[in-house]
């Protein structure tokens, strides 16, 4: 019987590599992964070559939505090489880490009930976004306070392991991060260092706390002797999580040796200052090792010190790294939860009589697997802890999700490098410089096979004169700047995005177990030749068509449950009725949340329709302008069962609703529901009438809403009376058009209207030739009798904002004109800001025809007299004729 | 004969050269005088193991000059580029100096530059005497580079007309140099490599063929990231010119360089660097080599003119100088920026009503 552990860098392709040359050697009979145990059932999936890494396992409590944990694997993660190896050779494999029935647990009730409080609190109201935050997989890394700062591990954990030590500071800071809460969690814990650090990094964003616990850390780190440590220390304590950390490396470690806890220190602090981003303390020890070696990659650094040392076992020295960083470090909350559960597993392997187990972990728990605990204290330990019930599954993953910079505390710089570095056969620079000539000339980069020579040899120059043994990232983004894309940065950075990070998406079989929703998805995506991808794509659909009408309403549906795969590009509302563009994206996290939306029914038909009835009918009822936008989606998205009942709650709402300004609001999108109706073939009579009765209501009240108005507010007024004036228009219900005008009519003779108002309504009803007094109007409205505030304020409203009626109306001109020459000094003063801001909005032209015409008013009229009626006819036929199949032909041509 | 104006920089460094090459002992490519390594210490500055201090001749990111320095040690040409005055001569002399010591193989392109500057001339009273010989042909220094396995330099390639430009073509790729006239030809020695500057800003000018482009590897030299970085370079020239002329160091330098590259660096970005104004650009390029010529006028002017001390009424003539090239538009901007940024900072009033007087 034997053990061996074997410390791994996760997503570390140099480690993957080592790992499976170990594994081939050693050929365990057993082989003990890092990992939540409730995925064990899932393991035999791995072997199915629809799966396609990147991957995720993906743990969620089906009873309570929110709580959600990724484990990614990519194709060079050697959790994902150990796994492949133990199902080709046909031995068992498991994950040994901790329950995540334990780790999404709510916390235990002994520990800090005035967060426990506060936690349901947010709870109640930020299930979504701490699922979210999970998604945005801050998820990773396991927290070291999370439970024991009273943080139900509603946030995201990650990938227990990442980062170890590291990793612990991660998940805490995801938990915190999303909650807010947290503080507490660092007073209690016994070893204040290490929980410190997890709550103070999470909340990164500069508590108060972060900054003290991390002076220390910097400080400690300082130390003498470890030049490279104490420089990440100080560069670490930029990011606020970092602080913590370092706090954690001086308080927590007992200073053994000055070597050792600038170590440490330095250790938190440098993981903290990653990428600076949320991942506050990146969990990452060997990039701390790699770090002080004067490494910015620990992947490079891995190589060079660790694999090009020949046959030598890394994962020895590994350990004895590891097992000096951890000198005198005693694990406690989760970490030591999680090593204890680790080390059972161990002993329930060897119990049942394995004789080469292989255990694989995450370097930083190496020494702490190794270490001879008695299996009562471990026992002792895992006594007792809160538990969910927890549901597991792989889901596809994505290499941009692998970035640190998506927030993924474990996450690397380059997955495209590292995919690259795992799966080159050999000459791993020429191949990649030749992929990255490639990708610029698809992109129209003229690079030819000289260049890349001449890359290559910048590259290999280059690491020579840095000392490397071979080129890595950085010599080979140097040759591109520098030979590829001559010095340009532009077509850098799209290597950066293409090759460096990559698009690429995983795969998971049919077999994997997924909601009935899934199922229904996948189903669909085939019926509909959709197919899921990390890159943005367009898609223009032609509504007349069935395939793209079904395509339009499937993401419409989804949309409803908050799945935003598509995102209408462009205008949303086109001219065309029957064209609509989409930009599709896929990112990991919608799978959480159609497990979630799983709860609202089986298919994604019912999903939606059920979420809109309840959104249509809860407790609280939506207001009028969000209930027609509900109507609007149900039409768009096709779900005619959800109709009616979005219909009644509207028809409720407007009829209760007094603010006829609402009513107006909510009139144009369900107008435009109707005629989407017609291309999308959805029945439209509830929505016609409740049109119906919005137009009735609208019109009744207008007079009471427009009445006493001050300037905003007619202002407003206008803005809404102008859009339903055009609905109606477009609508061309004659029986609404007669009713609006009607009432239009009957509210501009209204002495007590706006003036603003009472021109705009005349103007409308001009144009809709209701109005035949024209003049007569308007030399009311400029007669002395009423006060020249109100006279400019009606030519504002009549004119809007276009002169043209001026320039061809000289009958109007002149009464305009005489009305300003007649003015007096005083009252002329007091109207002209107004017309001037008038006639501001004019456009140049218009201004230069109206100050032409102004400056000789009395020319005589141009008559239509001499015109050659015969000359003009094929003219105004061929008009008609162009005009007549859009229907856009006037009914009654002269 | 007196003293030179300006000694090459393997004059100027002698000594810092001699203790590189004597204590380093890394492998030198052919022809190198200096390991790659050692060059590129000499250019960035550092301590050597005998204590002895190299000055920092580029200030700057290091991968540049390493992309530089590794350029030229697989014998590419390189290629560096910037807008003017971001020390693309300044590297590439210091480049050659320390790699051939000798960086006065150099092509000054103009755009006037012959085709003999690149290739060799003959001396036509030999010519008629005797003939075509070896003794009637004129090198030119890139033909003498390639004979002695030395950095050639030629200045704002861009400049060069595009016929001329192509005659470098055949000496980069085949680096031969075929002399028909004598049915001979110049193989380049080992460690023969071309250092071209070009200009991005007035690109176009004659731009380079893609044939000629692809020989080189191309380094973009950037204004300088940060304030600092620039006080930095300006007061280091500054110093290193005041010796040259003998100019004794004017007390308050310092601030008064700081507040010539503050304003350099305002109306090259066209904000401030609080970040809250913006402000218009004017039309000249307000380098560091600019900003360091007007303090360098200033210092002359405040020894022989003004009591020795560094005033803001010694660099405002200067500066008034650099930022207005165009009389019109230039002036408006510069009066703008005087008006709105430089009158509302406390501490600037001196150089406000300075400015202000000169530009009256």
């Amino acid at each position: 019987m034997s053990v061996e552990v074997y410390g791994i860098r996760h997503h570390g392709p140099g480690s993957a590599r080592a790992l499976a040359r170990a594994l081939a050697a050693r050929r365990p009979d057993i082989v003990l992964i890092e990992g939540p145990p409730e995925a064990d059932p899932l393991l035999p999936l791995a072997a199915d070559p629809a799966l396609v890494p990147p991957i995720a396992l993906l743990a969620h409590t089906p009873d309570t939505p929110g709580p959600a944990a990724f484990w990614p694997f990519a194709a060079f993660s050697p959790e994902w090489t150990a796994l492949r190896h133990a199902l080709a050779s046909g031995v068992p494999a498991r994950f040994i880490d901790l329950p995540a029935a334990h780790t999404l647990a709510p916390n235990p009730p002994d520990t800090a009930p005035q967060t426990t409080t506060t936690e349901e609190d947010a709870d109640g109201t930020s299930t979504r976004r701490a699922s979210d935050a999970a998604t945005r997989a801050a998820a990773t890394g396991d927290d070291a306070s999370s439970s024991e700062s009273a943080e139900p591990a509603r946030a995201q954990r990650g990938r227990p392991g990442v980062g170890e030590s590291g990793a612990h500071g991660v998940g805490g800071s995801g938990a915190q991060g999303v909650r807010g809460s947290g503080a507490p969690g660092v007073g209690e814990s016994g070893a204040p260092g290490v929980r410190g650090s997890g709550a103070h990094g999470v909340r990164g964003s500069g508590a108060p706390g972060v900054g003290e616990s991390g002076a220390p850390g910097v400080r400690g780190s300082g130390a003498p002797g470890v030049r490279g440590s104490g420089a990440h220390g100080v560069r670490g304590s930029g990011a606020p999580g970092v602080g913590g950390n370092g706090a954690h490396g001086v308080g927590g470690r007992g200073a053994p040796g000055v070597g050792g806890s600038g170590v440490q220190g330095g250790w938190v602090g440098s993981a903290g200052s990653g990428e600076g981003g949320m991942e506050g303390v990146l969990g990452d020890p060997l990039g701390v090792l790699a770090r002080a070696a004067g490494y910015e990659d620990a992947e490079r650094w891995w190589d060079d010190v660790i694999e090009m040392r020949g046959e030598e076992d890394p994962f020895a020295a590994v350990a004895e790294a590891m097992g000096a960083l951890r000198e005198g470090y005693a694990a406690s909350g989760r970490e030591e939860r999680r090593e204890a559960w680790m080390r059972q597993a161990i002993r329930k392997a060897v119990r049942e009589g394995y004789e080469r187990v292989a255990v694989v972990c995450g370097a930083w728990h190496v020494p702490a697997l190794r270490e001879k605990v008695p299996a009562s204290s471990d026992a002792a330990v895992l006594r007792g802890l809160p538990k969910v019930k927890v549901a597991v599954t792989w889901v596809p993953w994505t290499y941009g999700r692998l970035t640190r910079a998506s927030g993924y505390g474990a996450g690397v710089a380059s997955p495209g490098w590292y995919d690259h570095l795992f799966t080159a056969p050999d000459r791993p620079v020429e191949r990649w410089l030749t992929a990255t000539a490639r990708v610029l000339r698809e992109e129209g980069v003229p690079v030819s096979s000289g260049h890349v020579i001449e890359a290559v040899r910048l590259a290999e120059a280059l690491a020579v004169l840095r000392g490397r043994p071979l080129p890595g990232l950085d010599e080979l983004t140097e040759a591109t700047r520098a030979v590829l894309c001559e010095g340009a940065d532009l077509p850098v950075a799209l290597v950066q995005r293409r090759l460096v990070v990559g698009e690429r998406m995983g795969a998971v079989p049919e077999s994997t177990p997924m909601v009935p929703l899934q199922h229904d998805l996948r189903a669909a995506q085939r019926r509909l030749r959709l197919k899921p991808a990390a890159e943005k794509k367009d898609h223009t659909l032609d509504l007349r068509k069935p395939l793209d009408l079904d395509r339009s309403r499937l993401l419409h549906r989804l949309r409803v449950l908050d799945v935003e795969w598509g995102s209408p590009a462009g205008a949303e509302r086109g001219k065309g009725t029957f064209k609509e563009t989409w930009t599709l994206l896929w990112h990991p996290e919608f799978d959480v949340r159609l497990i979630e939306a799983g709860a609202w029914g089986t298919t994604v038909e019912e999903a939606a329709r059920a979420r809109v009835v309840a959104a249509a009918t809860a407790t609280k009822p939506p207001d009028l302008p969000e209930l027609t936008a509900l109507a609007e989606r149900c039409l768009l998205a096709d779900l005619p069962a959800a109709l009616p009942v979005v219909m009644r709650a509207l028809a409720d709402r407007a009829a209760a609703d007094r603010d006829t300004t609402r009513l107006m609001a909510a009139l144009p999108p369900l107008a435009r529901s109707l005629r989407y109706g017609d291309v999308r073939g959805t029945p439209v009579a509830p929505l016609r009438a409740v049109v119906d009765g919005l137009v009735v209501r609208i019109c009744l009240g207008l007079p009471g809403a427009a009445s006493t108005l001050d300037d905003d507010a007619a202002r407003a007024l206008l803005a809404l009376v102008d859009t339903v004036h055009e609905t109606l228009a477009l609508l061309d219900v004659p029986e609404h058009t007669d009713r609006w005008l009607a009432s239009l009519s009957a509210l501009a003779d209204s002495p007590s209207l706006h003036g603003l108002l009472a021109g705009r309504l005349t103007r409308l009803l001009l144009d809709a030739g209701r109005v035949t007094d024209l003049p007569a109007r308007m030399s009311r409205t400029v007669s002395v009798g009423t006060p020249p505030e109100r006279a400019a304020a009606w030519i504002e409203g009549f004119l809007s904002d276009s002169a043209l009626i001026l320039i061809h109306d000289d009958a109007l001109l002149s009464l305009l004109d005489s009305w300003l020459g007649a003015l007096p000094p005083s009252s002329f003063e007091a109207a002209l800001p107004l017309l001037r801001r008038t006639f501001a909005r004019f456009a140049a032209p218009e201004r230069r025809a109206l100050a032409t015409r102004a400056r000789r008013p009395a020319t005589a009229p141009a008559s239509d007299d001499d015109l050659d009626l015969a000359r003009a006819a094929p003219a105004v036929a061929t008009v008609l004729s162009l005009l007549a199949p859009s229907g856009i032909a006037p009914k009654e041509p002269r | 004969m007196g003293e030179v104006l300006r000694p090459h920089a393997e004059q100027e460094y002698a000594a810092e050269l001699g203790r590189l090459a004597e204590l380093d002992d890394r492998p030198r490519p052919p022809g190198w005088k200096l390991s790659p390594w050692a060059v590129t210490e000499y250019l960035l500055g550092g301590e050597l193991s005998d204590g002895t201090v190299i000055t920092p001749k580029y200030i700057g990111p290091r991968r540049l000059i390493e992309v530089a320095v590794a350029t030229l040690a697989t014998d590419r040409a390189l290629l560096l580029l910037g807008v003017p005055g971001t020390a693309k001569t300044w590297v590439s002399e210091h480049l050659a100096a320390a790699i051939s010591g000798d960086s006065t193989l150099l092509v000054q392109g103009t755009a006037g530059t012959p085709e003999e500057a690149v290739r060799y001339g003959w001396n036509y009273a030999r010519l008629l005497a005797e003939g075509p010989s070896p003794q009637a042909l004129v090198e030119s220094p890139v033909m003498r580079a390639m004979r002695r396995g030395a950095v050639a330099r030629v200045e704002e390639l861009t400049r060069v007309p595009s016929d001329v430009q192509d005659a470098l073509i055949t000496v980069l790729s085949e680096k031969t140099l075929p002399v028909p006239e004598l049915n001979t030809e110049v193989q380049a020695v080992r460690g023969f490599t071309v250092i071209a500057t070009a200009n991005d800003r007035d690109r176009g000018v004659n731009e380079l063929s893609s044939a000629l482009r692809r020989r080189f590897n191309t380094v973009v030299l950037p204004v300088p990231a940060s304030a600092d970085d620039e006080v930095e370079i300006v007061s280091q020239r500054v110093a290193q010119l005041g010796r040259a002329l003998e100019l004794p160091e004017p007390t308050t330098g310092l601030a008064e360089i700081r507040r010539v590259v503050t304003v350099f660096r305002e109306l090259r970005a066209g904000l401030t660097e609080d970040g809250r104004t913006k402000v218009k650009t004017p039309s000249g390029t307000l380098s560091t080599a600019e900003a360091i010529s007007v303090i360098t006028g200033g210092i002359a002017l405040a020894t022989h003119f003004g009591d020795g001390v560094l005033h803001p009424a010694d660099v405002a003539g200067g500066i008034h100088g650099a930022v207005v090239q165009d009389p019109v538009s230039d002036r408006v901007i510069w009066q703008e920026y005087l008006e709105t940024v430089v009158r509302e900072r406390p501490d600037w009033g001196d150089f406000y009503r300075a400015c202000r007087e000169v530009s009256a």
